[in-house]
């Protein structure tokens, strides 16, 4: 008589698996680390004489966000729903500006020749500021910035939105609309109006 | 099937929470890509049961401990020891604060970091669609 083949018995990894899942949900968490990336700049060297950096002011936009929540931009009172389409008016300067930045035609793989901007926010706040404001003024320069990158990816590439590019295609597009955001060096600022 | 699900999608909750935080919500946010190459900054208010003997200022957690911004500068250096050399270039510090922080605690940190030479951070945020109108 043929032998039954032994069989696992199957209800213990029903235990097991409920034993480990358990385990996850207690000992885990969904942690999403999403937010926005920056690059501080490196601390200036004390020994090293600073060199003031000959920035010509058409190519500066200052950004400030005082201690009350009121943003400034370019001297002006703004409202923050506002400043993303100061951003883009600055970087792109769509009718050469004279009071806007300079543009350099560089040649660029992938893009050809592209008018890089020259143009840098300085982004300013005082120490009173609230983080959340400053995070809503990041996250709008940011927004700024994708949208000028994903139309000139959708001019260059046929439509596509940034995020949907290739590796090499997406670092192109960097190249060509650099998120040059600088942070100034911090001091007191007081009062705000 | 559900094992599976959280095998894959969780990471072992690291540390104790001392502080609690409620992250800034924003549009433009990326994931953090390598999670084995971040370090975590956590600032907020103390949790309620550790309110009693702290107080309610806003507190800065390194790993498992309330510190200070002068111990910023030895954080960096020893998450720095725990990668090899060509991943310290892409260590990436996450600032984890609460939205409601004031700017002076951040800007300090933010010092701290550059004169750590830890330049790459990430402001921690919770992503979503838009903002509700002010």
């Amino acid at each position: 008589m043929a032998r039954k083949i032994q069989e696992i018995n199957a209800g213990s990894m029903a235990d097991i698996a409920f034993l480990l899942l358990i385990f996850f949900l207690v000992a885990t968490t969904m942690n999403v680390d999403s937010g926005i990336q920056r690059v501080l700049p490196p601390m200036p060297d004390p020994n090293q004489k600073q060199e003031a950096m000959d920035v010509k002011k058409r190519n500066i936009m200052l950004v400030f966000v005082s201690k009350f929540d009121n943003i400034m931009v370019g001297g002006e009172r703004m409202d923050i729903t506002q400043l993303k389409d100061k951003i883009k008016e600055f970087v792109l300067n769509p009718n050469n500006d004279p009071d806007l930045p300079e543009s350099e035609m560089t040649k660029i793989d992938l893009i050809g020749n592209y008018p890089v901007s020259k143009g840098v926010v300085s982004l300013q706040n005082d120490r009173g500021t609230s983080y959340n404001l400053y995070i809503m003024v990041q996250n709008e320069l940011t927004r700024a910035f994708n949208e000028i990158r994903d139309e000139v990816s959708s001019q260059r590439f046929n439509g596509m939105k940034f995020m949907d590019l290739s590796e090499e295609q997406r670092s192109a597009v960097q190249k060509a609309v650099p998120l040059k955001i600088s942070e100034a060096e911090p001091r007191n600022i007081e009062g705000g109006k | 099937m559900i094992l599976f699900f959280f095998m894959v999608s969780t990471t072992m909750r690291e540390q104790d929470m001392l502080v609690k935080f409620t992250l800034p919500a924003a549009t433009e946010v990326q994931k953090l890509e390598k999670k084995s190459l971040a370090s975590y900054i956590y600032i907020g208010q103390p949790i309620p049961s550790l309110q009693a003997k702290h107080g309610t200022a806003p507190r800065i957690q390194l790993n498992d401990s309330y510190k200070t911004t002068q111990d910023i500068l030895e954080f960096v250096a020893s998450e720095r020891d725990k990668l090899s050399e060509n991943e310290r270039l892409q260590m990436t510090v996450s600032i984890k604060a609460d939205f409601m922080t004031r700017m002076g605690i951040i800007t300090d940190v933010k010092q701290e970091l550059r004169k750590a030479n830890a330049l790459k951070v990430q402001y921690a945020a919770q992503k979503t669609l838009g903002y509700e109108p002010m």
